[in-house]
């Protein structure tokens, strides 16, 4: 790609090959920037597929349309799983890595060819799966390969080659922070962000040794070196992946909160202690949650299950509900310490809803909080998950999280990442006003007509529910709630796809000059620092509004889980 | 973003310490409820499971059949047993792609001692419109203890992922 040529010359291993950000005064290492670029390149290549095959299936699950026919449709939605769950996100999420672990530090790339190699590991592996599914019928198997359904060979090669890739990528990380440790460009403690990054990448290596517990045997057994993979080992070892995987995402996305937060609005973290311990939270029990997806399987205790599901009482939730009053809380003070004083929620009115990285970051809290984090916890509780299990309430969930919260998350942060990383100008401004709001509301309605959809019993990855004779009437509505839903969130993605390759295939490179993209020309990064203790504490600054939310959130949270209870209380008894 | 300053452990703020004791209480509630609904609900997940071969499980289905069938009856064009055990018994039901068999008749407000097992891929149980949902494994015998509560038709649809005919796989448990 021509157009992304690099200005400083290519001098592998040179200390100080970089270049100064003069908006945001950190130092970039050339390495990282092409790193940065080739991985958000993937990931917005694997992006496009997975949105294609959404349209297809999304079309073809709202039964008055029923676009593909059932092999097309099972295939598609194994590509679907893939490239937007593993490869979208863990491309993007590695871009990032690179980034903490360099820029942010103002440190170098301590090991660009390894990082390199694990780049072109992963690419190999995301384009081969999706090769082998669409040339190979057996191997529609799901992303979730359940032994002993099996896939040619190569599919699990392929997610071992990106699995190992992947994990080279985050190594490469820790080595980063820790030369830049030594070369003492790291003084005191991490930045918060860098922080946050760092519980991801941590996590990010349990999960994908988890991972090769799982998919190595796997690819054994399809070669016929093994003769029995127990299925039920194998659920509990590919969820010891995926779910955690899960945990990566939302510690990344958290981090990406923190970081737009930042570069929007300019907060200042109200207190390091309570953010960073909320990270840590994540670290020590999120990883129990495999349990999540095995909790009507046969064979686990209700000891085991509810011990494991309840995260050691639920402390990764704490973790969660502690960033969102902490992130919130921190733009309510940064915005009332300009003077937005007015009321619980003046500050929340003069907020700058025209720029994306802002309203990108509220829609991503909003959907994966309310929507995701909501009903996540509710069908992740043991006897609750008996009505939930394999019906749309599953994908309804994750698409609030996943769809709405993180990838939402994601997509505003690139538009920053063009003129600071790509060093392009962002075109399509207006569009870009815009995206975050039709992205996120379509997420909304997708998981919003799953759910209800699921809470009628309508189950998950099956391409006609007709054959069943049994859903009511009212399926309909909500199913087209979810198509179109799907049709606003897929004209999201497009227009995401378009600002992003107009913008960096056109136009020639140029330096960054401002931080906001369309609402003014200060730079609320900069602003950030000068907010004093004093700012931080006086009376009429306290985040009150963001308390009334909170509890608002809470009640909300009451209410759709002892809903739940009561729906259970009235189904058949078992036991 | 930036570096913190040099010393940032402080004591929270009011508001922090609010918010972190309310959630708190409420993740123990969450943590709670479980063995709470565990001793005093009527709706728990089964536990009760068996190592067993498709083979063996087979067996035992044809023998079930053979024992208490009452009937025939034709779904999607293939012709069922209809199966009426009494109450208390073990009742077999068995997952292949793509078949739930036999159709069961039982009797409402009665215990039934349902086996579930596959015969070859996963597949997914679940009883609708109760909308109640299980995992079902080759290799394993899951046992669930039942009492329909309600009377009338039910389809048990496959909703787990078993190869390309999975949504033919629709079965029948009658209820009277
Ligand atoms: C444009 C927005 C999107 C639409 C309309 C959409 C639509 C769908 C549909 C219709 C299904 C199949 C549900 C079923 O039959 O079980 C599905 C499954 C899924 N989607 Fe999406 N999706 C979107 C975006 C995403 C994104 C961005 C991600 C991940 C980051 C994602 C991850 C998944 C996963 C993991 C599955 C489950 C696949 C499986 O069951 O094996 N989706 N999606
Ligand atoms: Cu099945
Ligand atoms: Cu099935």
């Amino acid at each position: 790609m021509a157009t992304l040529a690099p200005t400083t010359p290519w001098t592998a291993g040179a200390k100080d090959d970089y270049r100064v950000c003069n908006v945001t005064t950190l130092k970039v290492d050339m390495h990282t920037e092409r790193l940065i670029i080739a991985n958000a390149v993937m990931a917005v290549v694997t992006l496009v597929l997975g949105g294609l095959f959404a349209l297809l299936i999304a079309l073809t699950r709202w039964q008055a349309i029923h676009l593909l026919d059932a092999t097309w449709f099972y295939r598609l939605l194994t590509l679907h799983g893939i490239d937007m769950l593993v490869a979208w996100i863990v491309f993007f999420e590695m871009a990032g890595l690179h980034f903490g672990s360099t820029a942010l530090l103002n440190a170098r790339h301590a090991a660009p060819k390894l990082a390199w190699f694990g780049w072109i590991l992963m690419t190999i592996g995301g384009l081969m799966v999706n090769g082998v599914v669409l040339f190979d019928a057996k191997s529609i198997v799901m992303f979730s390969a359940y032994v002993p359904l099996k896939a040619h060979p190569l599919f699990y090669l392929s997610y071992i080659l990106f699995a190992v890739g992947a994990l080279i990528q985050v190594i490469t990380f820790f080595i980063n922070i820790v030369v830049a440790k030594r070369e003492g460009k790291v003084p005191g403690s991490l930045p918060l962000a860098v922080f946050g990054l760092m519980t991801a990448a941590i996590l990010a290596v349990y999960t994908l040794l988890e991972g090769a517990a799982a998919v190595v045997p796997a690819f054994f057994w399809s070669l016929g070196w093994m003769q029995n993979y127990d299925p039920g080992i194998y659920r509990n070892f590919f969820w010891g992946f995926g779910h955690p995987a899960q945990q990566v995402n939302l510690a990344a996305m958290v981090s990406i909160w923190y970081m737009l937060a930042q570069m929007t609005v300019g907060i200042r973290p109200v207190n390091e202690k309570f953010s960073r311990l909320a990270f840590i939270l994540y670290l020590f029990f999120i990883n129990l949650g495999s349990a999540h997806h095995l909790l009507v399987d046969p064979g686990l205790s209700f000891a085991w299950k509810a011990v494991n599901t309840s995260y050691a009482m639920y402390l990764a939730v704490l973790g969660s509900m502690m960033h969102a009053f902490s992130i919130p809380a921190a733009m309510e003070i940064a915005l009332r310490a300009k003077g937005f004083t007015k009321g619980l929620f003046g500050w929340l009115r003069n907020a700058p809803w025209g720029e994306p990285g802002f309203s990108g970051m509220v829609m991503s809290m909003i959907l994966f909080g309310w929507v995701g984090g909501v009903t996540g916890v509710t069908i992740g509780t043991e006897q609750i998950n008996m009505l939930a299990h394999n019906t749309l309430r599953l994908p309804g969930h994750f698409h609030a999280t996943v769809v709405g919260g993180t990838t939402t998350a994601f997509m505003a942060f690139t538009y920053y990442v063009i003129p600071l990383i790509f060093r392009k100008e962002l075109k399509l401004k207006s569009w870009a006003k815009w995206q975050p709001y039709v992205y996120g509301f379509g997420s909304l309605l997708v998981s919003l007509g799953m759910i209800t959809s699921g809470l009628q019993g309508v189950s998950r990855r099956n391409w006609d529910i007709t054959f069943a004779g049994v859903v009511p009437g009212t399926v309909d509505l909500t199913l087209a709630i979810f198509g179109i839903g799907a049709l606003i969130a897929v004209t999201g993605g497009i227009m995401y796809v378009t600002i992003v390759l107009v913008s960096i295939l056109t136009g020639p490179r140029v330096e960054p000059t401002q931080m906001l993209l369309l609402t003014g020309t200060h730079n609320p990064l900069l602003e950030s620092t000068k907010l004093t203790d004093r700012d931080m504490e006086l009376p009429k600054n306290q985040p009150k509004g963001t308390l009334v939310l909170v509890f608002a959130f809470l009640a909300w949270f009451a209410i759709y889980y002892l809903t739940n209870w009561w729906l259970l209380g009235r189904t058949w008894f078992i036991r | 973003m930036l570096a913190p300053e040099r010393i940032w452990w402080k004591p929270l703020g009011r508001l922090e310490k609010t918010w972190l004791t309310v959630a708190f209480v409420w993740c123990i509630f969450l943590t709670l409820m479980m063995p709470l609904w565990y001793f005093m609900g009527k709706q728990n997940v089964p536990t009760e499971t068996y190592k067993i071969s498709g083979a063996d499980f087979s067996a035992k289905v044809n023998a079930f059949v053979d024992q208490y069938k009452v009937g025939e009856e034709t779904l999607n064009g293939v012709t069922f047993p209809v199966v009426a055990p009494p109450a208390g018994s073990d009742v077999y039901l068995r997952a292949s792609a793509w078949q739930w068999y036999p159709i069961l008749q039982l009797e409402v407000g009665k215990t039934y001692r349902l086996h579930l097992s596959s015969m070859d891929l996963q597949h997914g149980f679940s009883l609708q419109p109760v909308n109640i949902n299980l995992q079902v494994l080759p290799g394993y015998d899951y046992v669930a203890t039942i009492v329909p509560t309600s009377t009338g038709d039910f389809t048990v649809v496959c909703n787990e992922f078993c190869s390309l005919g999975h949504h033919t796989m629709v079965g029948k448990i009658i209820v009277k």
